[in-house]
């Protein structure tokens, strides 16, 4: 049997029509504006805090950067891309958590392994670091 | 125990289902998924930033060529792209036609003018002889910010396609699908864009 | 104003008349088998007028079973081609002794062996695996097709087209020589200059695309469009491992496109990622490269665990043995593949925290697979076992994974590491458990469901004369390693001093030798069988007395797979249906509603061979044009709304009268 013979009528009018509205949640004026309105807080913070050279902890900052980083892209999960735990039957947000476990082993593993490499193959400070040609 | 495996031979359920069967829309669950893959590879180039980032090999450190104002406008302007989006995205729920191709039309120039910026910066890098093959920190630098912006330049492409159709053969479920996709896109890189601002730039400055 | 010489390297890049190996007499015969092969099969193509219907049923065909059959034809066209190199390899360490250079030089010896673990790898084992899941998942679930039908042509075309990349190198330029993994400073610019490398980098991120998008599509498949009634713990356990495979490859594949690409930028742009100097650090390499490499024989062994649980299950008729443990161990394995990544170097310098963390780790995933070797032991306690060829081969992997893994646990122990690291042991070992558990599993599925694909049986003699030349083939061929590796020989050399090794080599050699004579009897299998189709038809589409719904529908299945959705009560939900009279629905048939065929998927992937090529030989022209041409095709198949159509009524119940008439026959 041919499976595309020309005679059939095209579906695809009937077909979509209802594969929509299952999609991600849609926001609304008042969920747009409040998102944006905390991003714009949430962004502004940081790039006061280290252009303006609030505290002397360079660590604190940094600190308090990654922080408010973190809060700004749940806000923006939340407000833009409207995650929540019932779209898609909960599979977004599933795969959400697991690559968000997988990002964190991934940086974290990196960054350990590596550090430990550097620090037994390499025998020098990071200032010899940045200066080494 | 044995009554119910009784129950079960003798009772004859459906097996098969007469009426049409239509298992609902994957697409947007696909394209999430496609979504969470691209942030592997951000994780990949956000990894490489943290073990390399301070490899400065004796040149130029964040503090020495970072333009913060420069970097807190170019935020501004993918926030104000992602509202309008947002706007862009509510006019479509109202079916209206005319203002959601008006509300496209802004988020491509915010988003242009971002990648402008962006471009005016590698340029300014470069002619200052800070570029990408100077360091390691300055390879990884290029190449996290540049995979950014050549996922905006994509989407920007892909926006104008949109609007194309969209304008084309109105607000049908397909275009409408597409849209609900490219709009989880874009929020997306907006989402990446946090993370560069902050672990790339500000904690870069701090040294 | 441009010279001839600048107009020549604008045009061809660095391609020029040196690039053709005609000084290698090998290559040279090899291409001159090849192309006669090629064109005796595109002449009898055209004379028996073929084209059209390759065109139309097979090429452009958005059916996920023509896909995955095509899928499975790629993988065994490349099986060939990697165990070629195989076989050169070990024939060279057969003779290499006392002075002798063996007949490889060493450059030509270092492109097989790369070859070699590249090819069976991605383009042997992934494409027979996606193959595979393509096929079965759809009919386990009882789904009309995959979510996404045109990406998945697309992904098959992608795939082949990476192949295709990795072919050309055989004759046009050269491969890497750098191991399948091409860890730098070797593999970058200053080492590796030539095309090898670039070969290797964009044969690969071309098949990536396929592969990343294939597991996409089959992740949103399974967790869609399953049948009314099959919740997650009523899935068949092929589907299961499928499942837990492709968020394997989605949550990894994409560190393999990013790590190479950071290695591109390395050649092409002269970045400092992996270089020596400059800040560069090739040890992040490795480190990156693993994260994806883990997980990644993970996503070739979860399949083959799914492929013998059901064949255990179905031949020894009973339910599999504790499936909900089962389940539960494909998804620790899955999260655990994850962390285990550092075992692949632990010599490379880290501390004793970091290699005591990655070896226990790494012992801890041992645990569910012994379980799961429990389960698959359980099942055929006090089973009725049928030994037809599938669950011949299942109790060979039973025998040979366990050898395989327990190695492995012994490669799990950093000290030991320390000893055995890259030696003869290692490539034991992985050879163990490759071809005792993945290939061993393929084979078995080949066995298992071609009925299914094809509608006759495959001869179960050369069946077994294939099951007993590999099984034994394997242990004559890979033992002798684990002896060689515990005297301390290294992987990838060719040629040696010590005489008293050759004996070793020399009874490996005769292995592979037993090896090729099962792969022979595979095909001597598949063409025996062709023949006798008539003796060995199944009209039942049930020849095995399944358990799974795939089972249920005539084999080979309509293009609808199933005239009227199924509904599941229990996950052996075939055998349920069977036990409890479920009668097949003989009227009432409605139009099914189906995707269109579409070559886009084969434009686009034959547009990025031309572009790698172009980005292979600095034929920068090309590149662009081609990368110009791919978004051009991509976005104007975007405006083409049409994509589906309907099967009418009539055609489903002629089709169905059809079956109904065999079945009838029958009996």
């Amino acid at each position: 049997m041919s499976s595309h013979a020309p005679a059939h009528e095209s579906a695809s009018a009937t077909h979509h029509g209802h594969s929509n509205g299952h999609g991600a949640g849609h926001g609304s004026l008042k969920g747009y504006v409040i998102g944006f309105l905390l991003s714009v807080i949430l962004t502004a913070i940081p790039f006061w805090l280290v252009m303006g050279g609030v505290f002397d902890s360079k660590l604190l900052t940094a600190f308090l950067v990654m922080g408010v980083g973190v809060v700004q892209i749940v806000v923006h999960m939340i407000y833009f891309l409207h995650m929540n735990p019932r779209s898609e039957g909960g599979w977004t947000i599933m795969a959400l958590i697991f690559t968000l476990v997988l990002v964190g082993i991934a940086l974290a593993g990196s960054l350990w392994v590596m550090h430990h490499l550097n620090a037994n193959m390499m025998p020098m400070s990071p200032e010899m670091m940045k200066n080494m040609p | 125990m044995a009554s119910t495996l009784q129950a079960q031979e003798t009772d004859k359920p459906e097996f098969y289902l007469t009426e049409d069967h239509h298992p609902e829309g994957s697409t947007m669950l696909g394209f999430w998924l496609y979504l969470m893959s691209d942030c592997l590879i951000f994780a990949v180039l956000f990894a490489t930033h943290g073990v390399l980032g301070r490899s400065y090999a004796a040149g130029p450190s964040p503090a020495d060529l970072f333009d913060l104002p420069l970097v807190a406008v170019n935020t501004a302007m993918l926030l104000l792209s992602s509202i309008t989006y947002g706007f862009a995205m509510l006019q479509m729920e109202r079916n209206a036609k005319a203002e959601t191709l008006f509300w496209l039309g802004v988020t491509g120039v915010f988003g242009a003018i971002f990648l402008g910026l962006e471009l005016y910066e590698f340029n300014h890098l470069i002619h200052e002889g800070a570029g990408p093959t100077r360091s390691a920190f300055l390879s990884s630098f290029f190449t996290l910010v540049g995979t950014h912006g050549l996922h905006v330049t994509f989407g920007i492409i892909w926006l104008i396609t949109l609007m194309v159709q969209v304008s084309m053969r109105g607000l049908i479920p397909e275009n409408r699908r597409r849209l609900m996709c490219l709009s989880m896109f874009w929020h997306f890189l907006d989402v990446v864009w946090i993370g560069v601002f902050s672990f790339v730039y500000l904690i870069g400055v701090l040294g | 104003m441009f010279g001839n010489n600048t107009l020549t390297e604008f045009i061809f890049g660095r391609l020029s008349w040196q690039a053709i190996p005609y000084h290698e007499p090998i290559l040279v015969v090899t291409f001159a088998v090849v192309a006669l092969g090629g064109l005796a099969l595109l002449g009898l193509i055209t004379k028996y007028r073929l084209w059209g219907y390759l065109w139309t049923e097979w090429f452009t065909s958005v059916d996920h079973k023509k896909i995955g059959i095509m899928y499975v034809v790629l993988a065994l066209v490349m099986l060939l081609r990697g165990f070629a190199d195989a076989i050169m390899m070990r024939i060279q360490q057969a003779i290499a002794f006392n002075g002798s250079e063996g007949y490889l030089n060493p450059h030509h010896y270092d492109q097989i062996f790369s070859a070699h673990g590249v090819i069976m790898i991605f383009f042997m084992a992934m494409p027979f695996v996606t193959g595979l899941m393509n096929y079965i998942v759809p009919l386990q679930i009882g789904a009309r097709d995959v979510s996404f039908p045109f990406l998945n042509n697309f992904s098959f075309w992608m795939t082949t087209a990476g192949a295709i990349i990795i072919m050309l190198s055989l004759f046009v330029g050269e491969f890497a020589r750098t191991g399948w993994l091409a860890y730098p400073p070797l593999s970058g610019a200053d080492y590796s200059p030539g095309v090898g490398v670039d070969y290797y980098i964009w044969g690969l991120q071309v098949a990536g695309v396929g592969t990343t998008l294939s597991g996409i599509n089959l992740i949103a498949t399974i967790v869609k469009m399953r049948a009314p009634g099959m919740t997650f713990m009523k899935m068949p356990v092929f589907t299961w491992t499928s499942l837990c495979t492709n968020v394997l490859i989605v949550a990894t594949f994409p560190i393999l496109t990013a790590t190479l690409a950071l290695l591109t930028l390395d050649r092409y742009v002269g970045t400092n990622f992996f270089t020596n100097d400059l800040g560069g650090n090739p040890m992040m390499y490795v480190n990156l490269i693993w994260i994806w490499g883990h997980p990644e024989v993970y996503i070739l062994i979860l399949p083959a665990f799914g492929i013998f649980s059901e064949v255990v299950a179905t031949f020894c008729g009973k339910r599999l043995f504790g499936y909900a443990s089962m389940v539960y161990a494909t998804c620790v394995i899955m999260i655990l593949s994850y962390i285990v990544w550092l075992h692949h170097f632990f010599t490379m310098g880290s501390g004793a925290s970091v290699n005591a963390f990655f070896g226990i780790t790494t012992m801890i995933i041992s645990i569910p697979t012994g379980a799961k070797m429990f389960n698959w032991l359980f099942t055929m306690y006090r089973g009725r076992i049928r030994y037809e060829v599938p669950m011949l081969w299942t109790i060979g992997f039973m025998v040979t994974f366990v050898i395989g893994g327990m190695t492995g646990v012994m490669l799990a122990v950093p000290p030991a590491d320390f000893v055995l690291h890259n030696s003869l042991f290692l490539i034991a070992h992985f050879h163990n458990v490759i071809i005792g558990g993945v290939v061993f599993g393929l084979l078995a599925g080949v066995n298992y469901w071609y009925p299914k694909a094809f509608g006759y049986r495959l001869d179960p003699f050369w069946g077994k004369m294939s099951f007993w030349f590999w099984l034994i083939g394997f242990y004559v061929a890979f033992m002798p390693l684990y002896v060689l590796g515990l005297m301390g020989i290294t992987r990838r050399v060719s040629q040696f001093e010590d005489q008293s090794l050759q004996i070793w080599f020399v009874i490996a050699a005769f292995g592979a030798f037993l090896i090729a004579l099962g792969i022979a009897a595979f095909i001597i299998q598949l063409v025996v069988s062709f023949l006798r189709r008539d003796q060995l038809r199944d009209t039942t589409g049930d020849p095995w007395d399944g358990r799974t719904l795939e089972w249920s529908t005539s084999s080979p299945p309509p293009d609808y797979n199933f005239a009227f959705t199924p509904v599941v009560h229990d996950h052996d939900s075939w055998y349920d249906m069977k036990r409890r009279g479920y009668e097949r629905p003989l009227a009432g048939f409605k139009p099914i509603h189906m995707p269109k065929n579409t070559g886009t998927g084969l434009i686009l992937a034959a547009i990025s061979v031309a572009f790698a090529f172009g980005m292979i030989w600095y034929m920068w022209w090309l590149a662009a044009l081609s990368f110009v041409a791919m978004l051009a095709v991509a976005i104007g198949h975007t405006f083409n709304y049409s994509r589906d159509f309907h099967i009418p009524a009539e055609t489903v119940t002629a089709t169905e009268d059809a079956r109904s008439q065999l079945l009838a026959e029958r009996t």
